[in-house]
């Protein structure tokens, strides 16, 4: 895009957006200050979610539309396991293990012999999905089941202005940028990464180069779905569980991919706080139309750059 | 067991009954008297739907399986809280497997719509499962669907007062969920409250089924004197536990299935602000009437599985399961003719429940009692609800006369206002 | 070269599908998808004597066997039947269609087909009559063409949003797209009336003929998918057709040989929303009703499922999906308890998938071949040759 029409598109996006920001300030601080907090911590837990989902994507062109199944049973498994032993952090261990090892379960036995029929793969993983939430309603019924995590990071802490704010949000949002850190590091600098970026960006050269592609794969969706079962928990804690919470995790996910790019972990950030502080700010300014808002987003990335903000086009 | 297991139960015995008959030379039997039931088994009230069955089932097992010398055949369905899929439901029920009675469904909107199906079948009785929302029997009503339970608007009489006089909440603000059942309920509470001299000067409609309130309570105006909460099942527990954590401290009103078993049994360790939450409702755990401690032994004892005392779903759906049964007695089993004198029946009986005597209106909606609550903690550590006033004869135009009550108008998302 | 010799060119190459890469689907490849006839040329250009000669040749028994068995099927059904599992079937059938049009023929899989459906649905409860205050209550033919344009409109949007990436980006953007239009007819309260929807919607009478009684809706929707199974056999043997087909298989050579590949993608978009406006305005009629329910993520995938089901390498998978999937949805309680019903169509659909790919029509054509090599006495007899269907 030229340079005049990147500052003209920043210009029509960007005013409108400052004077709402300046608006808001003026009007209700605590309020605008709030959702913006409200925002950036759903935005880190969609991360979470989507950080996986694009992985999986990027690497094997497998749209997993069971990842919302996933969150949900690494939810389930983690609350029987922190039941049982009444300890939160092995309840997130137990979380992340089971759903990553479900995933690997998934990748090895079925989605291996499909390589190279996406559609086919994403059927299954849509079948899968339904029945997923059919054992999982089955077993645990429509019940509520709420976590139960240390004193210290469940109560209200102190900040300027917005005055008292959920501990555990922050916490949340402590957590997901230490994984983004973490995630990049694994990608960045390991072997493994390196592979998976090679990967993302040619699979077939990645396999001429002689590694073990399936291998590599195994790897990515039992990481993916570790992710997913891990943001489970997390998100469990923060807001409940129950069924339903599959459908709606993995619908966050698809938008936030969509808008920030294929394949891409940054990307998953960008989308995943473009998205979240919209739908915080749309559920509290303007109620009737907030979904309104994250489809603008959506659709003016789909119309201006189809492949997301920081994706490739494949 | 499945409806399939029941109806193979029901087949051998029947084919026993047969072969005695051959072999004794006994009177012929009559012919089993078929009851659809139908509840919400899958989505946000699969927990409610599945105790409303139980309820249901109850009432039947009281009466050994069989009325006025008929066996009693259940042939069950579900829905998922969607109109359509009810209405499905019901059509297979009433014109493939040739129900004559049906009882469900179990929420507003699907009552609705079931409603309307029925003025589509004038030779069979439809019955209300726990559906209660006020459209149902005062806009456009059917003369075959009844209601044996008060509806969501009648819930709420004698709350408003309490809420305003006794408990001294004279500003609030509102948190519901957006659909007709809690707008009746809405309707119930704020047509008392604010004619008491009370103000909702904020109203929050939460879709149903979401989770993050934290937008909601943000919102909330500071200098309220409490919160009316009119939400269910798993929002209820999630909108408490957030309005704790962001700092909130205002004491809450509660709609009738808010403080519901569902939500007091809830697995986890957040219920203590519960304690003292007043709401009311068709029932109350804590009655003391010989009639309702009967009834709750009786649902332990059948229920092993179930909650730790019958849920409002139970309840409404056992007095509306057994209204259809008393009424099969009154005509002695005879369905014939339409089933006119059976609707007759129906229409004049006085019901006997485990809380008082429910009689119908012109429009077949139950008039009957209602509790107000208050949440307290028992001896064993569990909570319940602990009556604190008990209105009876409460009819669906809340007590005024049909000009007033016609000016208020039906709940919806602004009616009543008094900012 | 003549448009005939194009058509042959075009065949003999890339005739796979994107999909069902395994053993099938080479097998499946080696007879392309629609045979472009030219005799249907020679018909058209030689008056009514060639067409009689062509639909003798096409016209099988089996085909007018089923055309009578559909015509026939009110009188000797009870009206449940007619109703619920017949009525129904054909209108479910009918969106499934558009997107067996879009998916098996385009190659572009669309969620987004029950959402252009129930917006024909909601335009249509919004302009007519229902129990609602925000009706309009304008005749109810005005109500249906101006629901079946607007939701055409929408359709060519999502289109002209879904096409411009690649192959399996599509699911995911109409998925998000229907999701998006199911929260805000959700939400929205001004003119979609939020979580309630539109009750009570009145079907029409047309002389005197109460259009939602078993028969007459029956009829209609028989009707309407019978029209819409032959425009979609027309379109696929038009250069229209044919050139989505060579798109689907092969998007860089069209373009090289000149084919706008955006305009014809979006073009397909607006054909299939056309058909599933009109399943969906038969949906609102059938359930007298129209929900945030009704576009929600779970009947975004059951028309996924009913399509796959039946197969989609033929028009008429569509409608065979649609009679399993309604005789399931309304018989399951007898076999596994109705709570339990998204187990048996989950476990279904994932047994198709994973084993026959092209739904159920694949196993009655991998069934007739195999009876077809028994009659030919002895494996050595290879399957005859046929013509495409």
């Amino acid at each position: 895009m030229s340079l005049f029409w990147r500052w003209f598109w920043g210009l029509v996006v960007g005013v409108p957006a400052a004077a709402f920001v300046v608006w808001g300030l003026a009007d209700n601080p605590k309020l605008f200050l709030t959702t913006g907090m409200n925002g950036l911590t759903l935005a880190a837990l969609y991360f979470l979610v989507a950080s996986g989902f694009t992985l999986v994507f990027g690497l094997m062109r497998n749209v997993n539309l069971a990842h919302g199944s996933l969150y949900l049973l690494g939810a389930y498994v983690g609350y029987v396991v922190g039941d049982r032993t009444g300890s939160w952090l092995m309840a997130v261990a137990a979380g992340f293990a089971s759903a990553a090892l479900f995933g690997l379960v998934l990748q090895v036995a079925v989605f291996r012999f499909m390589h190279g029929e996406d559609l086919r793969q994403t059927l299954v993983t849509i079948g899968l999905s339904i029945m997923m939430a059919d054992i999982l309603l089955w077993i645990f019924g429509g019940e509520i089941y709420q976590f139960d995590p240390p004193r210290a990071i469940y109560g209200r802490t102190l900040l300027p202005i917005v005055e008292v704010y959920p501990t555990y949000r922050l916490v949340l949002l402590a957590m997901s940028a230490a994984i983004g850190v973490l995630l990049w590091w694994f990608l960045n600098r390991t072997r493994v990464g390196m592979m998976i970026r090679a990967g993302v960006d040619d699979r077939a050269m990645l396999s001429a180069a002689g590694v073990n592609v399936q291998f590599v794969f195994a790897i990515t969706f039992a990481i993916g779905a570790g992710l997913a079962g891990f943001a489970g928990v997390v998100g469990g804690t923060a807001l409940s569980i129950a069924p339903g919470e599959d459908t709606r995790y993995q619908l966050a996910s698809l938008v936030v991919v969509i808008v920030g790019g294929m394949g891409s972990v940054v990307g998953a950030a960008i989308g995943a706080i473009l998205i979240g502080v919209a739908e915080q700010f749309g559920l509290a300014y303007a109620p009737t139309y907030s979904v309104v808002f994250t489809f603008v987003i959506m659709a003016l990335v789909l119309a201006f750059r189809p492949q997301g903000i920081l994706g490739r086009r494949a | 067991m499945t409806s399939l297991t029941r109806r193979l139960l029901w087949t051998g015995v029947g084919a026993a009954a047969l072969a005695a008959v051959v072999a004794g030379g006994a009177i012929a039997q009559a012919p089993a008297v078929k009851i659809g039931l139908l509840a919400t088994l899958e989505g946000p009230f699969a927990a409610g739907g599945q105790d409303g069955m139980r309820g249901a089932e109850l009432a039947v097992k009281e009466r050994g399986g069989v009325v006025a010398g008929r066996k009693i055949e259940i042939i069950k369905a579900s829905s998922d809280a969607k109109p359509d899929v009810a209405v499905n439901a019901t059509r297979k029920l009433v014109e493939q497997d040739k129900v004559d009675i049906m009882v469900g469904p179990l929420s507003g909107s699907e009552g609705i719509a079931v409603k309307d199906y029925s003025k589509t079948q004038p030779g069979i009785t439809f019955i209300n499962g726990s559906s209660g929302a006020q459209a149902t029997t005062l806009q456009d009503p059917s003369p075959n669907f009844f209601r044996f339970n008060t509806e969501g608007a009648q819930w709420m009489v004698g709350l408003g007062d309490y809420a305003y006089k006794t408990k001294n909440y004279k500003k609030m603000a509102l948190i519901a969920e957006d659909y007709a059942f809690p707008y009746s309920q809405v309707q119930g509470f704020m047509t008392e409250y604010c004619k008491a001299g009370g103000h909702v000067t904020h109203k929050a409609w939460v879709p149903l089924g979401s989770k993050d309130y934290s937008s909601v309570i943000a919102k909330l105006p500071r200098d309220v004197d409490a919160l009316l909460v009119v939400l269910g099942g798993a929002d209820a527990v999630n909108f408490l536990t957030q309005y704790e954590q962001a700092g909130g401290n205002k004491p809450m009103v509660g709609g009738s299935i808010t403080v519901d078993q569902t939500v007091l049994n809830f697995k986890g360790k957040r219920r203590e602000s519960l304690l003292g939450t007043p709401s009311a409702g068709p029932m109350a755990d804590s009655y003391d009437g010989a009639d309702w401690k009967k009834f709750v032994a009786s649902y332990k004892e059948s229920f092993k599985d179930g909650f730790p005392s019958p849920s409002l779903f139970a309840y409404v759906y056992y007095i509306n399961m057994k209204a259809t049964l008393d009424g099969l007695d009154a005509v002695k089993g005879d369905l014939s003719g339409g089933q006119a004198k059976y609707r007759e029946a129906l229409k004049n009986l006085k019901l006997k429940t485990p809380t008082g005597e429910i009689t119908l209106d012109e429009n077949r909606q139950a008039i009957g009692t209602t509790f107000v609550t208050e949440v307290a903690k028992a001896a064993d550590g569990g909570f319940y609800n602990k009556v604190v006033k008990v209105v009876p004869g409460v009819n669906q135009r809340l007590g005024m006369s049909k000009a007033e009550f016609e000016k208020v108008g039906l709940g919806s998302r602004d009616v009543p206002s008094c900012p | 070269m003549s448009a005939a010799d194009w058509r042959k060119a075009m065949n003999a190459g890339a005739g796979r599908y994107a999909w069902a890469g395994g053993a099938a689907g080479r097998r499946a490849a080696a007879r392309p998808a629609a045979q472009p006839s030219s005799r249907g040329e020679e018909a058209i250009a030689g008056g009514a004597a060639a067409w009689a000669r062509w639909i003798a040749r096409r016209v099988r028994a089996r085909h007018l066997l089923v055309l009578l068995a559909v015509l026939v099927y009110p009188w000797v059904a009870t009206p449940f039947f007619t109703f619920q599992i017949g009525a129904q079937a054909l209108a479910l059938g009918l969106i499934a269609l558009s997107l067996t049009f879009l998916a098996g023929y385009g190659g572009m899989v669309s969620l987004a087909q029950m959402t252009v459906a129930g917006i024909a649905g909601y335009m249509y409860a919004i302009f007519a009559t229902s129990g609602t205050d925000i009706s309009l209550r304008w005749p109810w033919g005005l109500a249906v063409v101006l629901a079946l344009v607007i939701a055409t409109i929408c359709a060519t949007l999502i289109g002209w949003f879904s096409v411009r990436t690649e192959g399996i980006y599509t699911i995911m953007i109409t998925l998000a797209i229907g999701v998006a239009f199911y929260y805000l007819a959700q939400q929205n309260y001004s003119l979609f009336n939020g979580f309630q929807g539109f009750q009570s919607v009145m079907t029409p009478a047309v002389a005197g003929v109460e259009l939602r009684a078993p028969i007459p809706f029956y009829y209609l929707a028989l009707f309407w998918s019978l029209a819409g199974y032959f425009f979609v056999s027309y379109l696929l043997r038009a250069p229209f057709g044919v050139a989505l087909q060579g798109i689907r298989d092969n998007p860089r050579r069209m373009s090289a040989l000149g084919f706008n590949v955006t305009a014809h993608r979006v073009a397909a978009y607006a054909v299939a929303g056309v058909l599933a406006a009109i399943g969906g305005i038969l949906m609102v009629w059938y359930n007298g009703l129209v929900s945030p329910g009704s576009v929600g993520t779970g009947w975004l995938i059951n028309i996924l499922i009913i399509a796959v089901l039946g197969g989609m390498r033929h028009p008429i998978g569509a409608f065979v999906g649609a009679i399993v999937f309604v005789l399931l949805q309304n018989f399951a309680v007898d076999l596994v308890g109705r709570e339990r019903f998204n187990l048996l169509i989950g476990g279904v659909f994932l047994v198709i998938v994973l084993f026959s790919p092209d739904g159920v029509l694949g196993w009655w054509t991998q069934a007739r071949q195999y009876l077809r090599t028994q009659l030919n006495r002895g494996p050595a007899a290879a399957p005859t040759q046929r013509r495409g269907q």
